[in-house]
């Protein structure tokens, strides 16, 4: 079993959810990383999303966006967050799944590509923009480099298609939350729950379901542990925080780190 | 009889697929819908209804067929093979862009979407867009890039005339590229409602196919009437190449004639060494982006890279999948010009023809200047007239320092 579906069972078994926390490499700069995933780790956060910035994000929503283009603007590059990564591993005991878009993947070459995710201690890798139907051979060489294929599947995402993209992923199923992009959002649909219902029994057994896109409030966590996912992503919530305070690093990592407690609270408490 | 190599030209994509290029490199949530506006494409493709109704507008409000036109005086000066001009420039909005959207708006109609979403860099498919819907009772929104609606402030003005409303796209390099993200993002937020019409052979599959599809009245058109004037096929086809639709929609119907030789013609720009042009083809890799493997202008880390061309409409940093593919065939010569050409080219045919071409078409005619003296005088060429020059006279006038 992987690393990260381990942390998903354990965590189970303690009857909490998981608590999945996205930042963008390199925002605003490449050395603040590892401060910013420590915060993360010290305020719960069980697995790490790491963002490897692509100039032209069509998922995401504004604050994602602006990100990557700090990050580039400071320089990131797909090789760098590689190896905070590695560095993150190194110091804490925490998942980190890479999310992407295909093009620096395929740029590096996905043998390239998998083989140092593999030396970096990467456990996991999303893509946004690789339906299973393209991964084909993506999916056989991180298979053959033991790092986790983490699918997403939507709301428009039909009963058979989501049959197959259960079969490809690994680690956990990727939903996405709502027809839109990333972005926090004031209050959640209640489509999400639904959808939630929708997809369990499909998942049940099989591998952990976590819920992203405009996850960003504890509310909104303790909501979607309660209807039966395995695991809460935010991502925006945390990357607004490290725009917001970007010129007092200090605050900066002090609320991320207070975000994630109060989030990860949340996940815990889902049945009281 | 048909070559090996000919052979290999698919008129359907396999898995969305031409050759390796092409594809659906798109987020899951767009699955869905592009499969379902593959089925439905399919579907109306084989209705002689939608045919007939497509061929209506292409006539009745578009003016169709455009002239195939002997540029008399044009030839004389550059002293070779005949050339012709496929006049695009007199389709309805002045491009043959109007060809595409009459098409994908009575697909919309036909799949009960209410909403049309568009992007545009010059605002040439915007306007072809507004006018499509505006004819057939469908709202029209156009992204644009905030740097482009300063450049085109006119185009933007006809757009709201014609009853579009525009969304200015402040993301990113805030031009094409960056409308189409923008777009994306739209459709995956208004899946239910909305139709998403792509301006060229570009996007995830079936949209380069589709486009293609639409815009092949072009070429269809074209061999027709040379037919009829000339008693042969041409020795060359010429037309310019930013995502390329209407180079695709000159050449689909020519791609089995090998005796036809076509050339794609890529904005060189300030010259390709200068870094500042908007050849992807020419000077670009394979990568994925906007939902397609294809040639893209990108850096050493797979980021894309921000493009320049005197053309807008060439100003885009890929390239419909089926070019890629046609590249690689070696069926299709690709060539560049650069910002010079191309202005010279506009100076000249305006000059000699009395026919003010747009900037992208003037790419075209100005490779078309460097290969006809070459040819034989009983050899004949036609030029792909995308569209006219008039938006493009204060830009030409800036370009030469001549003060308007």
């Amino acid at each position: 079993m992987s690393r990260i579906s381990q942390v998903f069972q354990n965590l189970k078994a303690q009857g909490e959810g998981a608590l999945v926390g996205y930042v963008t490499g390199g925002d605003p700069e490449p050395r603040l990383t590892p401060l910013i995933a420590k915060a993360l780790v010290k305020g719960g956060v069980d697995i790490l999303e790491l963002g490897i910035p692509f100039s032209d994000p069509i998922a995401d929503g504004p604050t994602i966006q602006a990100a990557s283009m700090r990050a580039l603007q400071a320089g990131t590059t797909p090789k760098m967050v590689l190896e905070m990564a590695g560095e993150i591993k190194n110091k804490h005991d925490v998942p980190v799944a890479i999310l992407t878009y295909y093009n620096p993947v395929f740029r590096m070459g996905p043998d390239k590509f998998f083989s140092l995710a593999r030396s970096s201690g990467v456990d996991g890798v999303i893509v946004a923009d690789l339906p299973v139907e393209e991964a084909v051979d993506y999916k056989q060489t991180a298979d053959a480099c033991g790092v986790d294929t983490i699918f997403l599947a939507a709301p428009s995402t039909s009963a058979m298609r989501l049959q197959r993209i259960v079969e490809s992923t690994s680690g956990f199923l990727y939903l996405v939350s709502h027809f839109g992009v990333t972005g926090e959002q004031a209050a959640m649909e209640h489509s999400t729950i639904q959808l939630i219902q929708r997809v369990l029994p499909v998942t049940r057994g099989r591998v952990p379901l976590a819920v992203g896109f405009g996850i960003s409030k504890p509310e909104h966590v303790k909501a979607i542990i309660g209807a039966g996912a395995d695991g809460a992503i935010v991502g925006s919530a945390f990357v607004n925080i490290v725009s917001r305070r970007r010129s007092n690093v200090q605050q900066m990592l002090n609320e991320i780190e207070e975000t994630a407690c109060r989030l990860k609270e949340a996940a815990k408490q889902h049945n009281t | 009889m048909k070559s090996d190599k000919m052979r290999k030209l698919s008129s359907y994509p396999v898995e969305g697929k031409f050759g390796k290029y092409g594809g659906r490199f798109v987020p899951e949530i767009l699955m869905s819908a592009i499969k379902e506006l593959e089925e439905a494409y399919m579907e109306a493709k084989e209705d002689p209804n939608f045919k007939k109704e497509l061929t209506y507008y292409l006539s009745e409000y578009a003016g169709r067929p455009t002239p195939l036109y002997y540029a008399e005086n044009f030839t004389r000066k550059l002293g070779g093979a005949k050339v012709y001009l496929k006049r695009e420039d007199l389709a309805h909005g002045g491009a043959h862009k109007i060809n595409n959207t009459l098409g994908q708006a009575l697909l919309a109609k036909r799949m009960g979407k209410t909403r049309v979403i568009a992007e545009t860099g010059a605002g040439q498919h915007g306007v072809a867009t507004a006018m499509a819907c505006a004819a057939l009772g469908l709202k029209a929104e156009v992204y644009m890039g905030a740097e482009d609606m300063k450049r085109q402030r006119l185009n933007v003005f006809r757009m709201r005339l014609l009853n579009a409303e525009v969304h200015p796209v402040e993301s990113g390099s805030k031009t094409l590229k960056d409308s189409i993200n923008e777009a994306m993002r739209d459709w995956v937020t208004n899946l239910e409602n909305t139709y998403y019409l792509i301006g060229s052979v570009v996007g995830p599959h079936p949209y380069p196919m589709m486009v293609r599809d639409f815009q092949s009245v072009i070429g269809c058109e074209l061999r027709e009437q040379f037919l009829q004037k000339e008693q042969r096929l041409p020795d060359a086809l010429i037309a310019c190449v930013g995502g390329g639709s209407n180079a695709m929609g000159t050449f689909y119907p020519f791609e089995d004639c090998p005796e036809v030789r076509l050339y794609g013609v890529e904005a060189a720009g300030q010259g390709i060494e200068s870094g500042k042009h908007s050849a992807s083809l020419g000077a670009g890799a394979e990568g994925v982006f906007h939902g397609m493997l294809t040639y893209v202008l990108q850096d050493s880390e797979g980021q894309i890279l921000n493009t320049h061309s005197v053309s807008a409409g060439l100003d885009y940093p890929g390239v419909g999948p089926e070019h890629s593919f046609l590249k690689t065939l070696q069926r299709v010569e690709y060539a560049t010009a650069t910002d010079e050409e191309a202005v010279n080219a506009f100076c000249t045919l305006s000059r000699e023809e009395g026919i003010v071409p747009a900037l992208e078409s003037a790419h075209a005619l100005a490779f078309a200047m460097k290969l006809t003296p070459k040819m034989k005088r009983d050899q004949a060429i036609v030029v792909t007239l995308s569209g006219r020059g008039d938006k493009d006279v204060e830009v030409v006038a800036d370009f030469l320092g001549v003060k308007t």
